[in-house]
Parts: C-alpha cells; sequence; structure tokens
C-alpha cells in the first residue's frame, strides 16, 4: 500500500513536471517564436510591449484555458467510466457535449445582434445555458436507456450514440440559419476550439472548475463503492441511487461548462483516465486527481501541436485530440 | 429442404408486390411535389407540359429542366441507393445497427474527397466519384478490419463503436486538411448533405454506377437470404460464402460512393428503411432488396421536400432532415441493444 502511495507521488510529479515544460514550450512556439530567455524577460516583468501583448494576452490565457479544460473534462470522464462501470465512457460519444453545444448554439443563434447582452455578460452566461443543455442530454440518454432492470452500459452507450446524432443534426440546422461570419465562428467552436480567448474566459470557467474538481475528489469514495456493483454498495450502507447520481452531476457538470468555452472536444475525457489508470491503477481518490494531470497536459500538448503543426495556420485543438484519441479508443476497443 | 421454409410466403409476396406497386406510383408523386414546390411554385399541369413538350422559351420550364427535375431524381437515386446498402450490409453481416453512415463508409467517401480536392486539384466529378469509391472502401475496410482484429469478433455494439470512431478519426482529418489547404468551404457541401443544386451531369456520370449496383444487389439477393442464416448454415447449403461476400461488399461500395459522391453525407436512410422493409415484407432478401429500393427513394425525396419547408426560402441540409427521423428509430434498436429484428 505505502509503496503504490509512494508510487502515485511520484507518477504525479512527473506529470505536474510534463506540464511545466510543456507549458514553457507554448510560451515559446506560435505563430510567432519568442526565444525562451525573452519568455523569461517578459515574465519577470522586462519585456518588450509586443510580446507582452503576445505572452499575457494571447498565449498565458489560451493554455490556463486548456489545463482547465483538458482536467475538466478527464474528470468528468473519469467518473462516468467509474459510475457506469464502462470503460469506453466518454462525455464527447455520450452526446453530452453535443447537448451542451445545442444549448449554446440556441443561446448564440438568439442574442445575435441584440445590444442587451454584451460580450463580457456573454461569456459567464453561456456556461449556464452549457450546463442546462448537458444535463438535458445526460436526462435523456439515462431516460432512454433505463429499463426495469435498470442501466447496463452497452445500453447506455448505444442511446448516447444516438442522442449524440439527433443533437448534431439539430445543431447544423440551427447553424444554417445563422449569418456567414456567426456560422464560421460557430463552426471553429464546435470543432473544439481555444485560440482567441482571453482573461474573462478563464475568470468563467475557474470558479466551475475550482468547485466541482475538489468535489469530484471529496465524493470518490463512493466511486470505489459504486465499482463493487448495486447490491455490494447497498450491502456497505451506501445510498446508491443518490450517489450515482451526485456523481453524475458533478461529471455532466465539469463536461457542460468546458464545452461552453471550449467548444466539442472529443475523445479527451476518454483517453486521460484510461492512461491514469494505467499509471496509478483504479483507487478512484487518486485516480480522479491523476486524471485531471492527464488531462490537463494532455491538451496543453494538443494546443501546442494545433498550432505548430500546420504552421502558420492553425487547426482547432479538438481534431488535434480526436486524432489522437480516436486510435487510442479503437485500440480499447479490439482488447476490451 | 431446409431451404423452403425460409422461402418467402404467399402472403410476404402479395405485400411485396403492393410496395412495389403503390411505392412506385408514391415516388412517382413526392418526385412530382418536389419539382412543383420550391422558391417559384409551379402548378403540376405545366410539371407535366415541360417535360413531355419542353419550350426553351418557358423559364418555368427552364426551372423545371434544369433545376427541379436533377434534384428530385437525385434523392431518388440516392434514397434508393443507401437503402440498398444498409439491407446488403444488415444481411451480410447479420447485424441489425449496420448501414453505411454508420460503419464509416461515407465517412471515408468524404474523407478522401477532401484529399482529392486539397491534394490533386481533382474537380471532375468522375474524379470525385473515384475518390468517393475508394475512400468507400477504406472507411468499410478499417470498421471491419478492428472487428476481425477484436477478439470476439463483431457485436453490433462493437460495429457501432468501431464505427463512430472511424467516423471521428476521418472527419477530424478531413476538416484539418480542409482548414489548411483552404477546401472548408467546397467541402462543408459534403458534409451536410443536400441534394440542391445538382446538375444532369452530376447524375448522368453517377447513373451507370447505381444501375449497375442495384442489378447486382437484386442479383445477390436471394444468396443474401442464405447469408442471413449464418455462415455455418449458408456454407452448409452449399453457398460460396467468400463470393457472395465479395460481390456484396463491392455493390455497397459502388452504391454508397456514387450517393456520397453526388450527395455528401446523408445518414440513417441505410438504417431505417432495411428494417421497416423486413418489418413489413418479412426476412427474405429477394423481396426486402427491390422494397428497400422503393422506399428508400421515397422516404429521401420527402425528406428533401421537409428539408425546404423547415426555414424557407433557406435550405435545411436533408443530412439534418434523415438524422432527425432516424435517430428515434436508432435508439428503440439501441433499447434492445443491437438484438433481434434481422
Amino acid at each position: 500500500m505505502k509503496a503504490k502511495k509512494s508510487k502515485s507521488i511520484k507518477v504525479a510529479i512527473l506529470l505536474i513536471a510534463a506540464i511545466i515544460i510543456t507549458f514553457f514550450l507554448s510560451l515559446s512556439f506560435g505563430s510567432s517564436f519568442i526565444p525562451p530567455i525573452e519568455v523569461a524577460k517578459t515574465l519577470f516583468g522586462n519585456g518588450t510591449g509586443e510580446y507582452d501583448l503576445i505572452l499575457f494576452d494571447f498565449r498565458l490565457p489560451r493554455m490556463v484555458i486548456a489545463i482547465l479544460i483538458g482536467a475538466g473534462m478527464a474528470v468528468s470522464g473519469a467518473i462516468l467510466q467509474s459510475a457506469t462501470q464502462n470503460g469506453l465512457a466518454d462525455p464527447g460519444i455520450l452526446g453530452i457535449n453535443s447537448g451542451a453545444g445545442f444549448a449554446v448554439i440556441i443561446y448564440i443563434f438568439f442574442t445575435q445582434g441584440m445590444s442587451f447582452a454584451s460580450p463580457f455578460l456573454s461569456i459567464f452566461i453561456m456556461p449556464l445555458f452549457a450546463l442546462i443543455g448537458a444535463i438535458a442530454a445526460a436526462c435523456l440518454i439515462y431516460l432512454f436507456s433505463w429499463k426495469k432492470t435498470g442501466v447496463t452500459p452497452i445500453r447506455l452507450i448505444l442511446v448516447g450514440i444516438g442522442i449524440n446524432a439527433a443533437f448534431s443534426a439539430l445543431i447544423i440546422i440551427f447553424q444554417l440559419k445563422m449569418d456567414p461570419r456567426t456560422f464560421t465562428q460557430a463552426t471553429v467552436w464546435l470543432s473544439g476550439n481555444i485560440s482567441g480567448v482571453d482573461w474573462s474566459y478563464v475568470l468563467s470557467l475557474l470558479p466551475w472548475i475550482l468547485i466541482f474538481i475538489p468535489a469530484a475528489i471529496y465524493k470518490s469514495r463512493y466511486l470505489n463503492v459504486l465499482g463493487l456493483g448495486d447490491t455490494a454498495s447497498i450491502g456497505l450502507g451506501v445510498n446508491v441511487n443518490r450517489e450515482r447520481r451526485w456523481l453524475l452531476f458533478i461529471s455532466v457538470t465539469l463536461a457542460g461548462t468546458s464545452v461552453a468555452v471550449g467548444g466539442g472536444i472529443a475523445f479527451l475525457g476518454l483517453v486521460a483516465p484510461q492512461l491514469a489508470k494505467k499509471l496509478v491503477g483504479p483507487r478512484n481518490e487518486i485516480l480522479i486527481p491523476v486524471s485531471a494531470l492527464v488531462g490537463a497536459f494532455l491538451l496543453l500538448l494538443s494546443d501546442l501541436i494545433s498550432r505548430t503543426i500546420l504552421a502558420p495556420s492553425e487547426i482547432p485543438v479538438g481534431l488535434v485530440v480526436s486524432a489522437i484519441g480516436a486510435p487510442y479508443f479503437i485500440y480499447l476497443l479490439i482488447k476490451s | 429442404m431446409a431451404l423452403l421454409q425460409f422461402k418467402a410466403s404467399a402472403r410476404n409476396k402479395v405485400i411485396a408486390m403492393i410496395i412495389i406497386i403503390f411505392g412506385t406510383a408514391l415516388l412517382v408523386l413526392s418526385m412530382a411535389i418536389s419539382i412543383a414546390f420550391g422558391a417559384a411554385n409551379i402548378d403540376v399541369g405545366t410539371v407535366w407540359q415541360s417535360i413531355v413538350s419542353f419550350d426553351p422559351a418557358r423559364t418555368e420550364h427552364q426551372i423545371i429542366q434544369r433545376l427541379r427535375l436533377p434534384r428530385a431524381l437525385a434523392a431518388a437515386l440516392v434514397g434508393a441507393a443507401l437503402a440498398v446498402s444498409g439491407a446488403i450490409m444488415q444481411g451480410m453481416t447479420r447485424n441489425p445497427l449496420a448501414s453505411p453512415s454508420i460503419m464509416g463508409v461515407t465517412a471515408g467517401s468524404t474523407f478522401m474527397i477532401a484529399v482529392a480536392l486539397a491534394f490533386a486539384s481533382v474537380s471532375s466529378s468522375i474524379g470525385l466519384m473515384a475518390a468517393a469509391f475508394i475512400g468507400a472502401g477504406l472507411g468499410a475496410g478499417l470498421v471491419f478490419g478492428i472487428g476481425s482484429l477484436s477478439k470476439n469478433g463483431l457485436t453490433p455494439v462493437k460495429l457501432a463503436l468501431a464505427g463512430s470512431a472511424i467516423t471521428a478519426l476521418l472527419s477530424s482529418i478531413s476538416s484539418a486538411i480542409a482548414i489548411h489547404f483552404d477546401v472548408a468551404k467546397d467541402l462543408s457541401f459534403w458534409y451536410a448533405g443536400g441534394v440542391a443544386g445538382l446538375q444532369w451531369e452530376n447524375i448522368i456520370t453517377a447513373l451507370p454506377v447505381f444501375v449497375i449496383g442495384l442489378l447486382i444487389a437484386v442479383m445477390i439477393s436471394g444468396s443474401i437470404t442464405v447469408m442471413s442464416l449464418g455462415d455455418e448454415v449458408a456454407t452448409g447449403l452449399g453457398q460460396r460464402t467468400g463470393i457472395v461476400r465479395a460481390l456484396g461488399f463491392v455493390t455497397v461500395l459502388l452504391l454508397t460512393g456514387a450517393a456520397v459522391s453526388i450527395s455528401g453525407t446523408i445518414g440513417f436512410v441505410g438504417l431505417v428503411i432495411p428494417h421497416i422493409t423486413r418489418f413489413l415484407v418479412g426476412s427474405d432478401y429477394r423481396l426486402i432488396i427491390p422494397c428497400s429500393a422503393v422506399l428508400g427513394g421515397v422516404l429521401l425525396v420527402l425528406a428533401d421536400v421537409g428539408a425546404r419547408l423547415i426555414n424557407p426560402p433557406f435550405e435545411t441540409p436533408v443530412g439534418a432532415v434523415t438524422a432527425l427521423i432516424g435517430v428515434p428509430f436508432f435508439l428503440y434498436l439501441a433499447r434492445r441493444e443491437g438484438r433481434g429484428m434481422l
């Protein structure tokens, strides 16, 4: 037990180191290269005006967002996988992300050209809308996969694929009613995009992540019990349905609010917890924080790739995550 | 003797005849509605006149001949092709969730079209169709490859999951290509899926492929019935399963590739129609395949009319309309965890 704990600590330290290294690489690379020495100078307050602008207004908020969303999506996926006892569960595949996306599209659609919703206010309202959409999608999935015998993992995931298709179709219908400029913005946002975020986005997402990831860690001991199966959990005195609902609510909230800022980033919630499980094993109180670190690292790395691989053009980070995540998903599928 | 058991009953044959006769009538009627209805409403009499005695001087005749007729025809052909593809796939794999869009075939076609647009600047309809065929083969090959590598073989659920993973992978690569090479606007046409703005030349290029594909489908339909009883039974009955499977695979690629090359991604037609047809005429594919063709055509022509009605004067992509029709059906199948119905 002790050996395992020290191993987990080592893994966590390595991950944090990897995040820091990627963080500094991300500061240097991008549409224009900034030498590491200049980065250091600028960070300590001795930079030129141009570097100040690029680093503090463009790159830093973007990277903080990548870390927040990566952690949020990963924890969301980790909870889903443990609570449904299904290694292939992911908020993107299950349609929770597209539910949130649909709500945001509706919001954009009805407020375009309206004066009362200032851009600044919108940034804080959008997570709420996304949350409503994510919860609606989750309820629909639960409703349609519910039978007298309960919810089986297979039925849950098939129903999720269907719900995902329905929300995607609705998104297309509303998207095409928008004017061309909003349409393009929505397309880029939907494929998972964190370029062009500023500090207000960080502020709008931060409270959600700061409240709900610790909540997930606090509730993680119930996840261990739920993993033993319903009968065993009831035997151990856990109110199974109440705890599962709470955990699913945390998971859906993290996914929904992350989507509001970062758009539909699929597969991250699937891959990060699976990798974390390989590193530190299935105990949730360790797995959930490590998943958060893995998720933050993966999204930061994907963001760096998305900015540099086809430079000078940028591709939405969600596409990079899919290109990495889908083969891993297929590998898991072959093995299962 | 064993075969007799699986022959269609007389009742099923009568129902099939009714579907084919009335279905074709319905198809003609819905095509007439599709032609008459639009930004400028034209009465059915004028539609008829423009076909039997075309007068180039009249704008209405020009609209019908140049725009609306190819559109209605394309919807009917694409609907038929997708439905028949789905029927063949479901019969051969004995998998109720099998269909071109769920199994990555359409995503493969779109991916190769993106590659052709970006790297080879292909713009002829023949070139794009060839790319779509190759892509259809690629998508289907990947999904089936994953299935055969997998320990317990291709269960319906694994097939659906592998299909959605391949679709996600291929479409993210196509989007990246589209954004980098600045062909996103060209490609969005194939993503949204629709038959608006089709020209005669698109249809004429694809028509022989549709005809050949549908003919092969009808020819092998008896063998598919035998295949749908399972490999062991089929081999026991003296069926050469390898040849039938290869022919079926080629037919699916021809029909789906041609459909995607002219209309883009239109999902769920290939899933829903074969199930409805099987419910109506039983499990003999000699009846299912022709009836699926007719009903698939009707569904897509009507969905295309619906797509124009949702938000006039703008057009909603017909792929979104078929998805909204198809999802409840998919959910019904999902509740059964992909079992039964075959």
